[in-house]
């Protein structure tokens, strides 16, 4: 019982750090951290917690999940992490059980059609290994988790060659990772738009420079104007969706209009964490607002109870518009995202 | 102190030329020390003056040039080819082709290139010029060689060329002419525009130029510092602005002995023009402007009365103003508010002060629309914008650059302003505005741009590197 105590403080304090990191007040966490610490606790929950069978823990986990992802809906790594684990629970599960875990994953339209396949499955035996191979499977997602950005940054010398000059938008840890790569053997220049109201660009310049980078920072407005120099595109993204289109940071739809017209290559560099098995327009929950003190300040006190402000966090990007995702397994186009979710996520699992 | 440098300069000067032009030296230097205005006197002797010195260096490299005769021809023809290549540019690198031409006359292509220069004098001649350009041979001669293409090429803006040494000092000695400071670049550059001015704006420009406050008329200080901080920008209020400051200095002025108005007058404003220029580089509305001034000025007949043709400049800036400006806004005004039905959302970026006008006068007809105000980071004009589409009365939203793509599927229509059209069809306007449009082609949303045709000009553009003026780094 005193575990049970613990236990249900550890995801108390999780959820409380959940909510306030989303609104913009505390410090914003990057999503590699929020995916790790996520991990960390099912790990806990799935060690700590008492269940007997296969189908109790994952109960447990989809509804301790669905708390998580109700706290803050923006946040998707957690709602991610959520199914992956279930996903490794169920693997552990089949493979403990002896079944082909092999046919079953690739869901064939006959398969579909004619039989239920695992969903006959009520997951109600009992092994005593299960809880071991859990952990030991939930270890080595962890271990993933932290290299994700190690491999991402690996491929930069492939992508990125002397002299050129790449744009970026906002501010995302993927992508500083991987231009200080290349850094480390290349020279070129980049382009930071920085992204009001919140001007995360600015940090980003400050601490690509650092690594001894030229930089240069530009207002939003300009960046159909500088576009015409920039020979790529390289942006980091909160969210990528089902259909391989992005959710991410305001402006960057811009961007990527703007580098169709001038035929620029969009790469999008995200780890799979990142992958959520969402459409753009399936929930409410897409667009996020935060005050718009940062737009119209309470300094303009006349106008401001009779004009209407947004400040909107997000923007959808189309995935006709990105040219490449690369991510810590490879590069990909956005159209085999459909593939990379069936390997990562059981449909089941989509709706938690 | 002053005296012994007085003296010195005047003894090295003495080595060189005679007595008399060294006299006259000294009374242009001490004149020029004291912060007063050249007499025309004083100023012809100085480029005459300049020339001479000009001639005495080309007669060094004629000598050094004749003494090369004996050698074989095809080494002195590679000498002169080579001195031909960079004559293309129109600006730049004149004299040495010049001097090519005038002492080889047995050389078959100098041959040409006189009989060029001799048949282009007499076209000249025949358009019966002013006595001006017959008087500078250097300035004929140079236009010799780029001849064929002179009807093509226009020259080109010295703003865009401040990677070119030789064209930054060329601007530096004609303001020095002119006796306007010039203004102090920045330290470090941004590469990306290395071809434009970057002007170090950490302190407002009276501490950073002494201003020779007898030269340039006070109204014109003013309205140069005006431009310089941003308190007057648009391109109407500029032009507007640039015009009432002209009438005052045609009102103060007064014509010098010997000196016709027409003649006179347009020289007194070019100073002017260079100052303003420094302060903030023209804009094509003002340009325009210019233009018809100086035309209006030099059309003043010569027997006409000084009170009756200063009268009538002053009338014809009013009326300029109030057609190509004021009553150009009400009709455009009156065509766009057609194109505003009920119920329309209506999207506009920065404050374009015609296409305020538009939307007050459609609220004033009683069209029912709201609007949103899509503004940018650093210089924030949409919330000028803003307050003035509230205080009329209209249901505004407000947002930044950066939102566009969230607010667009709600928008029907887009109105943009303009600060020039360009003669290949594009518009120019403030940065951000090619944003705008794109997105909201991506949207299928109409863009509609509103521009006054005094802003018609004749350049071509396709990006917006090539000409461009740059703000400040700082906020």
């Amino acid at each position: 019982m005193p575990v049970e105590v613990a236990l249900s403080e550890r995801i108390e304090a999780f959820l409380a750090e959940l909510k306030r990191g989303g609104s913009g007040a505390g410090t914003l966490r990057g999503s590699g951290e929020t995916a790790r610490e996520t991990t960390a606790l099912l790990r806990r929950i799935t060690g700590q917690a008492q269940w007997s069978s296969a189908g109790d823990l994952m109960e447990i986990i989809r509804k301790e999940g669905r708390r998580m992802m109700a706290t803050q809906p923006s946040e998707t790594t957690v709602g991610n992490m959520v199914r992956r684990v279930l996903k490794i629970i169920r693997e552990e599960y089949a493979r403990l059980r002896g079944s082909s875990e092999v046919t079953d994953q690739q869901e064939s339209l006959h398969q579909l059609l004619t039989s239920g396949g695992l969903s006959e499955e009520n997951f109600g035996q009992h092994f005593k290994d299960l809880r071991a191979n859990v952990i030991e499977a939930i270890n080595e997602l962890l271990t993933e988790l932290e290299a994700t950005t190690d491999h991402i940054a690996m491929q930069a010398l492939e992508h990125i060659h002397s002299n050129e000059v790449i744009m970026t938008i906002g501010r995302s840890r993927t992508v500083e990772a991987f231009l200080k790569d290349a850094a480390l053997k290349r020279k070129f220049h980049v382009i930071v738009a920085e992204c009001a109201p919140f001007c995360q660009g600015h940090e980003m310049a400050t601490s690509l420079s650092e690594a001894g980078i030229e930089t240069t920072v530009i207002a939003d407005a300009a960046i159909f104007a500088v576009m015409s120099r920039v020979n790529k595109v390289i942006i980091g993204t909160q969210t990528v969706l089902a259909n391989g289109g992005l959710r991410a940071v305001n402006g960057t739809h811009t961007l990527a209009l703007a580098a169709r017209h001038h035929s620029t290559p969009l790469i999008v560099c995200a780890p799979m964490f990142k992958l959520s098995p969402q459409f753009h327009n399936e929930e409410d929950t897409f667009h996020k607002f935060v005050s718009p003190h940062e737009v119209l300040p309470f300094t303009e006190g006349e106008i401001l109870s009779k004009v209407n402000v947004y400040c909107p966090v997000f923007d959808y990007v189309p995935p006709e518009l990105i040219t490449l995702f690369i991510s810590n397994i490879g590069g990909n186009a956005p159209s085999y995202t459909y593939r990379l979710m069936s390997e990562l996520y059981h449909p089941e699992d989509h709706e938690l | 102190m002053a005296d012994a440098d007085e003296t010195s300069k005047q003894a090295e000067r003495n080595t060189n030329v005679g007595d008399g032009i060294a006299v006259k030296k000294q009374d242009i230097a001490r004149a020029k020390n004291e912060g007063k205005e050249l007499t025309k006197d004083e100023k012809q002797r100085l480029r005459k003056e300049k020339k001479q010195q000009k001639k005495n260096k080309k007669d060094d490299k004629g000598e050094s040039e004749h003494e090369n005769v004996p050698l074989p021809p095809s080494q002195a023809v590679v000498q002169c080819q080579s001195q031909k290549a960079p004559s293309v540019a129109p600006s730049l690198a004149l004299t040495p082709v010049s001097v090519c031409t005038s002492e080889k006359p047995a050389k078959s292509k100098a041959e040409q290139r006189a009989e060029r220069r001799a048949r282009q004098e007499a076209d000249r001649a025949a358009k019966g010029k002013k006595g001006e350009s017959a008087q500078q041979p250097p300035s004929g001669k140079s236009k010799a060689p780029p001849n064929e293409l002179q009807p093509v090429v226009k020259r080109l803006p010295e703003h865009v060329q401040v990677d070119d040494p030789a064209a930054v000092r060329k601007l530096a000695k004609k303001l020095e002419r002119q006796q306007i400071p010039v203004r102090s670049e920045y330290g470090y550059k941004v590469s990306l525009f290395s071809h434009l001015h970057q002007y170090s704006r950490k302190a407002p420009l009276t501490q950073q130029i002494s201003i020779p406050s007898t030269v340039i008329h006070p109204y014109i200080v003013r309205l140069g510092l005006q431009y310089s901080q941003g308190i007057v920008a648009g391109s109407n209020a500029r032009s507007i602005a640039l015009l009432h400051a002209f009438q005052k200095v045609i009102q103060d002025y007064k014509t010098p002995p010997n000196e016709e108005l027409s003649r006179d007058l347009v020289n007194k404003l070019k100073p002017y023009i260079s100052y303003l220029n420094q302060c903030r580089p023209l804009s094509a509305s003002m340009g325009n402007a210019i233009k018809y001034v100086k035309k209006e000025i030099s059309n003043i007949p010569c027997l006409c009365k000084e009170e009756e043709a200063k009268k009538q400049l002053l009338s014809c800036i009013d009326n300029y103003i109030k057609e190509k400006i004021t009553l150009a806004a009400t009709t455009i005004s009156a065509y766009a508010i057609e194109k505003i039905s009920n119920g329309d959302v209506i999207l506009v970026y920065g404050c374009s002060s015609l296409v305020n006008h538009i939307l007050c006068d459609a609220f004033d007809k009683k069209r029912k629309f709201s609007v949103i105000v899509v503004d940018s980071r650093p210089r924030l004009e949409g919330r000028e914008a803003l307050r003035r589409l509230v205080k009329k009365g209209i249901c505004c939203t407000y947002v930044l650059i950066s939102a566009v793509s969230y607010i667009l599927p709600e928008v029907s229509k887009v109105f943009l302003g303009a600060h020039a059209l360009l003669a290949n069809g594009y518009v120019m306007s403030r940065v951000g505005t090619s944003q705008i449009a794109l997105v909201a082609k991506a949207y299928n949303v109409p863009v509609l741009v509103c521009c006054e045709t005094y802003k018609f000009c004749e350049r071509v553009q396709t990006d917006s590197f090539v000409s461009n003026e740059l703000g400040n780094q700082y906020t």
